[in-house]
Protein backbone atom coordinates (compact mmCIF):
# COMPACT_ATOMS: atom_id res chain seq x y z
CA UNK A 1 0.00 0.00 0.00
CA UNK A 2 1.36 3.56 -0.59
CA UNK A 3 0.91 6.19 1.59
CA UNK A 4 -1.77 8.06 -0.58
CA UNK A 5 -4.23 5.34 -0.26
CA UNK A 6 -4.20 5.11 3.81
CA UNK A 7 -7.58 5.13 4.53
CA UNK A 8 -8.60 7.59 6.92
CA UNK A 9 -12.37 6.92 7.47
CA UNK A 10 -12.76 8.14 10.84
CA UNK A 11 -14.29 4.48 11.79
CA UNK A 12 -16.09 5.13 15.25
CA UNK A 13 -14.91 1.68 16.18
CA UNK A 14 -11.78 3.52 16.98
CA UNK A 15 -13.76 5.27 19.45
CA UNK A 16 -11.48 8.35 18.21
CA UNK A 17 -8.00 6.15 18.15
CA UNK A 18 -5.58 5.87 15.36
CA UNK A 19 -4.22 2.77 14.15
CA UNK A 20 -0.63 2.30 12.49
CA UNK A 21 -0.19 0.65 9.06
CA UNK A 22 2.92 -0.08 7.28
CA UNK A 23 3.04 1.65 4.16
CA UNK A 24 5.24 2.75 1.11
CA UNK A 25 6.38 6.34 0.83
CA UNK A 26 6.61 8.28 -2.39
CA UNK A 27 10.32 7.31 -2.16
CA UNK A 28 9.38 4.03 -2.09
CA UNK A 29 10.88 3.40 1.50
CA UNK A 30 9.00 1.77 4.06
CA UNK A 31 7.12 3.87 6.67
CA UNK A 32 4.81 3.78 9.82
CA UNK A 33 1.63 6.19 9.42
CA UNK A 34 -1.54 6.46 11.42
CA UNK A 35 -4.77 5.84 10.17
CA UNK A 36 -7.97 6.81 11.79
CA UNK A 37 -10.04 4.07 10.28
CA UNK A 38 -10.91 1.99 7.11
CA UNK A 39 -14.42 1.18 5.85
CA UNK A 40 -14.26 -2.14 5.07
CA UNK A 41 -12.56 -2.64 8.32
CA UNK A 42 -15.31 -0.32 10.23
CA UNK A 43 -18.31 -2.88 8.94
CA UNK A 44 -16.96 -6.04 9.99
CA UNK A 45 -16.29 -5.40 13.45
CA UNK A 46 -20.07 -3.58 13.51
CA UNK A 47 -21.12 -6.53 11.61
CA UNK A 48 -19.43 -8.51 14.87
CA UNK A 49 -21.01 -6.34 17.73
CA UNK A 50 -24.31 -6.15 16.77
CA UNK A 51 -24.69 -9.60 16.23
CA UNK A 52 -23.68 -9.85 20.07
CA UNK A 53 -26.34 -6.79 20.43
CA UNK A 54 -29.07 -8.92 19.07
CA UNK A 55 -28.15 -12.05 21.10
CA UNK A 56 -28.41 -9.79 24.22
CA UNK A 57 -31.89 -8.52 22.93
CA UNK A 58 -33.29 -11.46 22.22
CA UNK A 59 -32.03 -12.95 25.86
CA UNK A 60 -33.36 -9.54 27.63
CA UNK A 61 -37.09 -9.94 26.06
CA UNK A 62 -37.06 -13.66 27.00
CA UNK A 63 -35.78 -13.00 30.61
CA UNK A 64 -38.08 -9.84 30.81
CA UNK A 65 -41.33 -12.52 29.49
CA UNK A 66 -39.73 -14.66 32.83
CA UNK A 67 -39.00 -17.59 29.88
CA UNK A 68 -35.42 -17.51 30.63
CA UNK A 69 -33.10 -16.14 33.40
CA UNK A 70 -31.39 -12.96 33.84
CA UNK A 71 -28.17 -14.78 33.67
CA UNK A 72 -28.19 -15.31 30.29
CA UNK A 73 -28.50 -12.38 29.14
CA UNK A 74 -25.78 -11.09 31.62
CA UNK A 75 -23.41 -13.19 29.82
CA UNK A 76 -24.53 -11.93 26.20
CA UNK A 77 -24.05 -8.47 27.38
CA UNK A 78 -20.72 -9.31 28.73
CA UNK A 79 -20.03 -10.20 25.02
CA UNK A 80 -19.45 -14.30 25.74
CA UNK A 81 -21.20 -17.04 24.87
CA UNK A 82 -21.87 -20.74 26.58
CA UNK A 83 -18.89 -21.81 24.99
CA UNK A 84 -16.87 -19.02 26.71
CA UNK A 85 -18.63 -18.97 30.17
CA UNK A 86 -18.15 -22.90 30.61
CA UNK A 87 -14.62 -22.94 30.27
CA UNK A 88 -14.10 -19.28 32.72
CA UNK A 89 -16.47 -21.15 35.49
CA UNK A 90 -15.54 -24.27 34.44
CA UNK A 91 -18.88 -25.77 34.64
CA UNK A 92 -20.34 -28.26 32.06
CA UNK A 93 -22.19 -26.31 29.13
CA UNK A 94 -25.19 -28.31 29.85
CA UNK A 95 -25.28 -26.75 33.54
CA UNK A 96 -24.93 -23.62 32.70
CA UNK A 97 -27.78 -24.14 30.27
CA UNK A 98 -29.85 -25.91 33.09
CA UNK A 99 -29.52 -22.68 34.87
CA UNK A 100 -30.99 -20.35 32.33
CA UNK A 101 -34.25 -21.85 33.75
CA UNK A 102 -35.95 -19.30 36.12
CA UNK A 103 -36.99 -21.56 38.48
CA UNK A 104 -33.38 -23.57 38.72
CA UNK A 105 -31.37 -20.55 39.07
CA UNK A 106 -34.02 -18.57 41.62
CA UNK A 107 -32.86 -21.58 44.32
CA UNK A 108 -28.44 -21.51 42.88
CA UNK A 109 -26.41 -21.42 45.58
CA UNK A 110 -24.40 -18.50 46.88
CA UNK A 111 -21.13 -20.49 45.86
CA UNK A 112 -22.11 -20.85 42.12
CA UNK A 113 -23.91 -17.16 42.14
CA UNK A 114 -20.44 -16.26 43.19
CA UNK A 115 -18.59 -18.22 40.68
CA UNK A 116 -20.90 -16.27 37.97
CA UNK A 117 -20.01 -12.95 39.34
CA UNK A 118 -16.51 -13.10 38.81
CA UNK A 119 -16.41 -14.89 35.73
CA UNK A 120 -19.37 -12.49 34.49
CA UNK A 121 -17.82 -9.12 36.54
CA UNK A 122 -21.26 -8.55 37.85
CA UNK A 123 -22.35 -8.52 41.41
CA UNK A 124 -24.80 -11.12 42.51
CA UNK A 125 -27.33 -8.82 43.14
CA UNK A 126 -27.52 -7.53 39.62
CA UNK A 127 -27.69 -10.70 38.65
CA UNK A 128 -31.04 -11.37 39.54
CA UNK A 129 -32.01 -8.63 37.72
CA UNK A 130 -32.27 -7.18 34.10
CA UNK A 131 -31.54 -3.61 33.09
CA UNK A 132 -34.35 -1.28 32.31
CA UNK A 133 -33.66 -2.25 28.69
CA UNK A 134 -31.26 -4.11 26.64
CA UNK B 1 11.34 6.21 31.90
CA UNK B 2 10.04 4.39 28.83
CA UNK B 3 9.67 5.76 25.65
CA UNK B 4 6.15 5.06 24.54
CA UNK B 5 6.25 3.72 20.91
CA UNK B 6 3.50 3.30 18.54
CA UNK B 7 2.99 0.08 16.71
CA UNK B 8 0.67 -1.95 14.80
CA UNK B 9 0.57 -4.84 16.61
CA UNK B 10 0.84 -5.63 20.56
CA UNK B 11 3.17 -8.30 20.92
CA UNK B 12 5.50 -7.26 18.25
CA UNK B 13 5.56 -3.47 19.36
CA UNK B 14 5.85 -4.67 23.53
CA UNK B 15 9.29 -6.24 22.55
CA UNK B 16 10.32 -3.85 20.15
CA UNK B 17 9.85 -0.93 22.35
CA UNK B 18 11.48 -3.08 25.81
CA UNK B 19 14.55 -4.31 23.84
CA UNK B 20 14.63 -0.14 22.32
CA UNK B 21 14.85 0.57 26.07
CA UNK B 22 17.12 -1.81 27.08
CA UNK B 23 20.03 -0.10 24.56
CA UNK B 24 19.32 -2.18 21.28
CA UNK B 25 16.89 -0.31 18.96
CA UNK B 26 14.79 -3.44 17.26
CA UNK B 27 11.99 -1.25 14.40
CA UNK B 28 8.42 -3.66 14.79
CA UNK B 29 9.04 -4.96 11.59
CA UNK B 30 12.22 -6.13 12.50
CA UNK B 31 11.07 -7.70 15.61
CA UNK B 32 8.04 -9.73 13.72
CA UNK B 33 10.76 -10.85 10.89
CA UNK B 34 13.37 -12.16 13.15
CA UNK B 35 10.95 -14.31 15.56
CA UNK B 36 10.05 -15.75 12.40
CA UNK B 37 6.57 -15.73 12.92
CA UNK B 38 4.27 -14.73 10.17
CA UNK B 39 2.20 -17.47 9.23
CA UNK B 40 -1.17 -18.36 8.30
CA UNK B 41 -3.43 -20.97 9.74
CA UNK B 42 -7.11 -21.79 9.58
CA UNK B 43 -8.41 -23.39 12.87
CA UNK B 44 -12.11 -24.57 12.64
CA UNK B 45 -11.98 -26.56 15.85
CA UNK B 46 -10.60 -23.32 17.80
CA UNK B 47 -14.06 -20.93 17.90
CA UNK B 48 -14.29 -17.12 18.76
CA UNK B 49 -17.89 -16.62 19.48
CA UNK B 50 -18.85 -19.64 16.94
CA UNK B 51 -16.33 -18.59 14.42
CA UNK B 52 -13.29 -20.29 13.44
CA UNK B 53 -9.89 -19.01 13.97
CA UNK B 54 -7.48 -17.42 11.34
CA UNK B 55 -4.60 -16.41 12.28
CA UNK B 56 -1.72 -14.68 10.35
CA UNK B 57 0.96 -15.25 12.48
CA UNK B 58 2.26 -18.32 14.99
CA UNK B 59 -0.14 -18.04 17.88
CA UNK B 60 0.60 -15.68 21.01
CA UNK B 61 4.03 -15.69 22.48
CA UNK B 62 5.82 -16.64 19.69
CA UNK B 63 6.97 -13.68 18.39
CA UNK B 64 8.61 -12.36 21.76
CA UNK B 65 10.11 -16.32 22.06
CA UNK B 66 11.22 -16.29 18.58
CA UNK B 67 12.84 -13.23 18.31
CA UNK B 68 14.47 -13.26 22.34
CA UNK B 69 15.92 -16.98 21.58
CA UNK B 70 17.60 -15.68 18.23
CA UNK B 71 19.37 -12.49 19.48
CA UNK B 72 20.42 -14.37 22.68
CA UNK B 73 18.22 -11.82 24.70
CA UNK B 74 17.25 -13.55 28.28
CA UNK B 75 13.56 -12.56 29.60
CA UNK B 76 12.39 -13.69 32.69
CA UNK B 77 8.72 -14.80 32.92
CA UNK B 78 6.24 -15.60 35.76
CA UNK B 79 3.20 -16.38 36.42
CA UNK B 80 0.84 -16.43 39.56
CA UNK B 81 -2.21 -18.61 40.61
CA UNK B 82 -2.56 -16.17 43.12
CA UNK B 83 -3.55 -12.92 41.68
CA UNK B 84 -2.54 -10.72 44.74
CA UNK B 85 1.29 -12.31 44.53
CA UNK B 86 0.92 -11.18 40.74
CA UNK B 87 -0.18 -7.72 42.11
CA UNK B 88 3.00 -7.35 44.53
CA UNK B 89 4.80 -8.81 42.01
CA UNK B 90 4.38 -6.20 39.88
CA UNK B 91 4.39 -3.80 42.08
CA UNK B 92 8.08 -4.57 43.35
CA UNK B 93 8.68 -4.29 39.48
CA UNK B 94 6.94 -0.93 38.90
CA UNK B 95 9.05 0.46 42.19
CA UNK B 96 12.35 -0.59 40.79
CA UNK B 97 11.73 0.99 37.76
CA UNK B 98 11.73 -1.64 35.49
CA UNK B 99 9.18 -1.78 32.89
CA UNK B 100 7.30 -5.39 32.47
CA UNK B 101 5.42 -6.91 30.21
CA UNK B 102 1.98 -8.15 31.00
CA UNK B 103 -0.37 -10.68 28.83
CA UNK B 104 -3.91 -9.72 29.36
CA UNK B 105 -7.52 -9.65 28.32
CA UNK B 106 -8.84 -7.37 25.60
CA UNK B 107 -11.96 -7.02 27.56
CA UNK B 108 -11.48 -6.02 30.99
CA UNK B 109 -9.05 -3.32 29.84
CA UNK B 110 -11.30 -0.46 30.46
CA UNK B 111 -9.47 2.36 27.88
CA UNK B 112 -10.01 0.21 24.73
CA UNK B 113 -12.93 1.51 22.54
CA UNK B 114 -16.25 0.00 23.36
CA UNK B 115 -16.18 -1.34 20.08
CA UNK B 116 -13.09 -3.67 20.28
CA UNK B 117 -13.45 -4.96 23.67
CA UNK B 118 -13.85 -8.49 22.85
CA UNK B 119 -12.72 -11.86 24.89
CA UNK B 120 -9.64 -12.36 23.90
CA UNK B 121 -6.56 -13.41 26.24
CA UNK B 122 -3.25 -12.28 24.67
CA UNK B 123 -2.90 -8.85 24.55
CA UNK B 124 0.32 -7.40 24.70
CA UNK B 125 1.18 -4.41 27.04
CA UNK B 126 4.09 -2.73 29.29
CA UNK B 127 3.55 -1.00 32.60
CA UNK B 128 6.26 1.40 33.44
CA UNK B 129 5.04 3.16 36.82
CA UNK B 130 2.57 4.02 39.52
CA UNK B 131 0.75 7.26 40.08
CA UNK B 132 -1.44 7.69 42.54
CA UNK B 133 -3.59 4.34 42.51
CA UNK B 134 -3.24 4.02 38.80
CA UNK B 135 -0.94 1.89 36.85
CA UNK B 136 0.98 3.66 34.26
CA UNK B 137 0.87 1.94 30.86
CA UNK B 138 2.41 2.36 27.56
CA UNK B 139 0.09 -0.20 25.08
CA UNK B 140 1.65 -0.34 21.80
CA UNK B 141 -1.53 0.07 20.03
CA UNK B 142 -2.69 3.36 21.31
CA UNK B 143 -0.66 6.57 20.20
CA UNK B 144 -0.28 7.98 23.84
CA UNK B 145 0.30 6.10 26.80
CA UNK B 146 -2.77 5.20 29.10
CA UNK B 147 -3.61 4.64 32.70
CA UNK B 148 -5.35 1.95 34.56
CA UNK B 149 -6.74 1.25 38.04
CA UNK B 150 -5.05 -1.49 39.99
CA UNK B 151 -8.15 -3.79 40.16
CA UNK B 152 -9.33 -3.18 36.59
CA UNK B 153 -6.04 -4.49 35.68
CA UNK B 154 -5.38 -7.27 38.07
CA UNK B 155 -9.23 -8.49 36.23
CA UNK B 156 -7.21 -8.19 32.80
CA UNK B 157 -4.47 -9.71 34.13
CA UNK B 158 -6.48 -13.01 35.33
CA UNK B 159 -9.10 -13.49 33.24
CA UNK B 160 -10.22 -17.22 32.21
CA UNK B 161 -10.88 -19.19 29.16
CA UNK B 162 -8.79 -19.64 26.24
CA UNK B 163 -4.98 -18.45 26.40
CA UNK B 164 -5.75 -17.55 30.38
CA UNK B 165 -2.43 -15.21 31.06
CA UNK B 166 -2.50 -16.52 34.84
CA UNK B 167 -0.51 -12.94 35.73
CA UNK B 168 1.71 -13.24 32.96
CA UNK B 169 4.49 -10.94 33.39
CA UNK B 170 7.74 -10.50 31.82
CA UNK B 171 11.14 -8.88 31.37
CA UNK B 172 14.77 -8.58 30.37
CA UNK B 173 17.46 -9.98 32.05
CA UNK B 174 20.46 -9.05 29.49
CA UNK B 175 20.58 -8.08 26.50
CA UNK B 176 23.56 -8.23 23.78
CA UNK B 177 25.51 -4.94 22.05
CA UNK B 178 24.41 -5.81 18.41
CA UNK B 179 22.50 -7.72 16.57
CA UNK B 180 24.39 -10.10 13.98
CA UNK B 181 22.23 -9.48 10.88
CA UNK B 182 23.86 -11.51 8.67
CA UNK B 183 23.57 -14.90 10.38
CA UNK B 184 19.89 -14.30 11.98
CA UNK B 185 18.55 -12.53 8.92
CA UNK B 186 18.85 -15.97 6.54
CA UNK B 187 18.24 -17.96 9.94
CA UNK B 188 15.23 -16.09 10.82
CA UNK B 189 13.40 -16.49 7.13
CA UNK B 190 14.95 -20.28 6.22
CA UNK B 191 12.54 -21.16 9.41
CA UNK B 192 9.67 -18.63 8.41
CA UNK B 193 9.95 -20.86 4.93
CA UNK B 194 9.45 -24.04 6.82
CA UNK B 195 6.21 -22.43 8.80
CA UNK B 196 4.65 -21.44 5.49
CA UNK B 197 5.37 -24.47 3.88
CA UNK B 198 5.94 -27.43 5.33
CA UNK B 199 3.29 -27.36 8.22
CA UNK B 200 2.30 -31.54 8.68
CA UNK B 201 -1.22 -29.70 8.58
CA UNK B 202 -3.09 -28.70 5.19
CA UNK B 203 -4.84 -25.87 7.09
CA UNK B 204 -1.39 -24.75 7.71
CA UNK B 205 0.71 -21.97 5.43
CA UNK B 206 0.18 -21.43 1.76
CA UNK B 207 -2.35 -24.74 2.02
CA UNK B 208 -3.91 -23.14 4.98
CA UNK B 209 -4.49 -20.15 2.36
CA UNK B 210 -6.02 -22.52 -0.14
CA UNK B 211 -8.02 -24.37 2.14
CA UNK B 212 -10.10 -20.81 3.37
CA UNK B 213 -10.06 -20.14 -0.95
CA UNK B 214 -12.20 -23.39 -1.38
CA UNK B 215 -14.31 -23.43 2.87
CA UNK B 216 -15.02 -19.49 0.91
CA UNK B 217 -15.69 -20.94 -2.91
CA UNK B 218 -17.60 -23.93 -0.96
CA UNK B 219 -19.73 -20.70 0.72
CA UNK B 220 -23.49 -21.80 -0.82
CA UNK B 221 -23.13 -25.67 1.72
CA UNK B 222 -22.70 -25.67 5.22
CA UNK B 223 -24.34 -22.41 6.35
CA UNK B 224 -28.07 -21.89 7.37
CA UNK B 225 -28.66 -18.80 5.97
CA UNK B 226 -27.04 -15.52 4.39
CA UNK B 227 -26.89 -14.15 7.63
CA UNK B 228 -24.71 -16.25 9.00
CA UNK B 229 -22.54 -16.66 5.67
CA UNK B 230 -21.77 -12.46 6.10
CA UNK B 231 -21.24 -13.09 9.55
CA UNK B 232 -18.39 -15.76 8.88
CA UNK B 233 -17.21 -13.60 5.68
CA UNK B 234 -16.96 -10.50 7.97
CA UNK B 235 -14.96 -12.71 10.26
CA UNK B 236 -12.80 -13.44 8.13
CA UNK B 237 -11.96 -9.48 7.57
CA UNK B 238 -11.83 -8.39 11.16
CA UNK B 239 -9.22 -11.37 11.55
CA UNK B 240 -6.96 -9.78 8.63
CA UNK B 241 -7.56 -6.18 9.33
CA UNK B 242 -8.73 -5.63 12.78
CA UNK B 243 -6.80 -7.02 15.64
CA UNK B 244 -3.65 -5.24 14.98
CA UNK B 245 -1.75 -6.70 12.05
CA UNK B 246 -0.69 -3.44 10.59
CA UNK B 247 -3.29 -3.99 7.62
CA UNK B 248 -2.94 -7.42 5.40
CA UNK B 249 -2.78 -10.04 8.04
CA UNK B 250 0.97 -8.85 8.63
CA UNK B 251 2.07 -8.92 5.33
CA UNK B 252 2.77 -5.28 4.92
CA UNK B 253 4.91 -5.85 8.46
CA UNK B 254 6.97 -8.64 6.89
CA UNK B 255 7.40 -6.73 3.40
CA UNK B 256 8.93 -3.53 6.00
CA UNK B 257 11.13 -6.32 7.53
CA UNK B 258 12.45 -7.48 4.21
CA UNK B 259 13.19 -3.87 2.81
CA UNK B 260 14.87 -3.10 6.25
CA UNK B 261 16.88 -6.05 6.13
CA UNK B 262 17.53 -5.60 2.30
CA UNK B 263 18.95 -2.61 2.66
CA UNK B 264 21.29 -3.70 6.10
CA UNK B 265 22.83 -6.43 4.10
CA UNK B 266 22.53 -4.12 0.62
CA UNK B 267 20.43 -7.41 -0.78
CA UNK B 268 18.39 -7.07 -3.78
CA UNK B 269 16.87 -10.75 -3.58
CA UNK B 270 15.45 -9.06 -0.22
CA UNK B 271 14.31 -5.79 -1.57
CA UNK B 272 12.93 -8.31 -4.38
CA UNK B 273 11.19 -10.12 -1.96
CA UNK B 274 9.90 -6.66 -0.28
CA UNK B 275 8.12 -5.76 -3.24
CA UNK B 276 6.32 -9.02 -3.98
CA UNK B 277 5.13 -9.44 -0.49
CA UNK B 278 3.67 -5.64 -0.72
CA UNK B 279 2.18 -7.12 -3.78
CA UNK B 280 0.77 -9.61 -1.64
CA UNK B 281 -0.87 -7.19 1.21
CA UNK B 282 -2.42 -5.00 -1.56
CA UNK B 283 -4.30 -8.06 -2.89
CA UNK B 284 -5.42 -9.17 0.63
CA UNK B 285 -6.94 -5.50 0.86
CA UNK B 286 -8.72 -6.32 -2.23
CA UNK B 287 -9.62 -9.39 -0.93
CA UNK B 288 -11.17 -7.88 2.11
CA UNK B 289 -12.78 -5.53 0.31
CA UNK B 290 -14.51 -7.66 -1.88
CA UNK B 291 -15.92 -9.53 1.69
CA UNK B 292 -17.38 -6.53 2.86
CA UNK B 293 -19.28 -5.97 -0.08
CA UNK B 294 -20.40 -9.47 -0.42
CA UNK B 295 -21.65 -8.79 3.08
CA UNK B 296 -23.41 -5.45 2.77
CA UNK B 297 -26.99 -5.18 2.66
CA UNK B 298 -29.56 -6.86 0.17
CA UNK B 299 -26.41 -8.28 -1.45
CA UNK B 300 -25.87 -12.16 -2.35
CA UNK B 301 -22.91 -13.29 -0.16
CA UNK B 302 -23.06 -16.88 -2.32
CA UNK B 303 -22.85 -15.64 -5.78
CA UNK B 304 -19.86 -13.09 -5.67
CA UNK B 305 -18.01 -16.00 -3.59
CA UNK B 306 -16.16 -17.50 -6.07
CA UNK B 307 -14.61 -14.16 -7.14
CA UNK B 308 -13.42 -13.42 -3.82
CA UNK B 309 -11.87 -16.95 -3.21
CA UNK B 310 -9.93 -16.64 -6.59
CA UNK B 311 -8.73 -13.73 -5.42
CA UNK B 312 -7.90 -15.61 -2.08
CA UNK B 313 -6.23 -18.54 -4.05
CA UNK B 314 -4.20 -16.02 -5.89
CA UNK B 315 -2.42 -14.44 -3.20
CA UNK B 316 -1.36 -17.89 -1.83
CA UNK B 317 0.10 -18.46 -4.88
CA UNK B 318 1.83 -15.40 -4.75
CA UNK B 319 2.93 -16.42 -1.33
CA UNK B 320 4.67 -19.54 -2.93
CA UNK B 321 6.34 -17.35 -5.21
CA UNK B 322 8.23 -15.45 -2.77
CA UNK B 323 8.88 -18.23 -0.15
CA UNK B 324 10.40 -20.03 -3.26
CA UNK B 325 12.76 -17.25 -3.88
CA UNK B 326 13.56 -16.48 0.09
CA UNK B 327 14.04 -20.15 0.75
CA UNK B 328 16.49 -20.04 -1.82
CA UNK B 329 18.21 -17.12 -0.96
CA UNK B 330 18.28 -18.28 2.76
CA UNK B 331 19.88 -21.66 1.57
CA UNK B 332 22.66 -19.86 0.13
CA UNK B 333 23.89 -17.80 2.86
CA UNK B 334 23.26 -19.85 5.79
Amino acid sequence: MDESQVPQDQSRTYGGHQKLLYVKSDGGDYRAVTSSGWAVEEAATLAAVEELERLARESWLAANSGAVAPLQYHMYAQRMDIALLSKVTGLFQCRIRYHFKPHIFAKLSDELLTRYSNALGVDISALHQLPGEP
Amino acid sequence: MLQHQHAAHCESGVISSLLSHHGLPVSEPMALGLSNALAFAYLPFIKLNGQPLVAYRLPPRAIIKGLTKRLGVKVRYQTFRDPIKGTEALEAAVAEGQPVGLQTSVFWLPYFPEDMRFHFNAHNLIVYGKQDREFLVSDPVFESPVTIKSRDLLRARFAKGALAPKGMMYHLDSVPDNIDYVRVVPDAILKNWRVMTKAPLPIIGIRGIQYMAKKIANIDKGFSDDRSRKLYLGHIVRMQEEIGTGGAGFRFIYASFLQEAGKLLDDPTLLEASEMMTSTGDSLREFALSLAQLCRKNNDPVSGASTASKQLSACGEQEAEIWKLLASWAKQKH
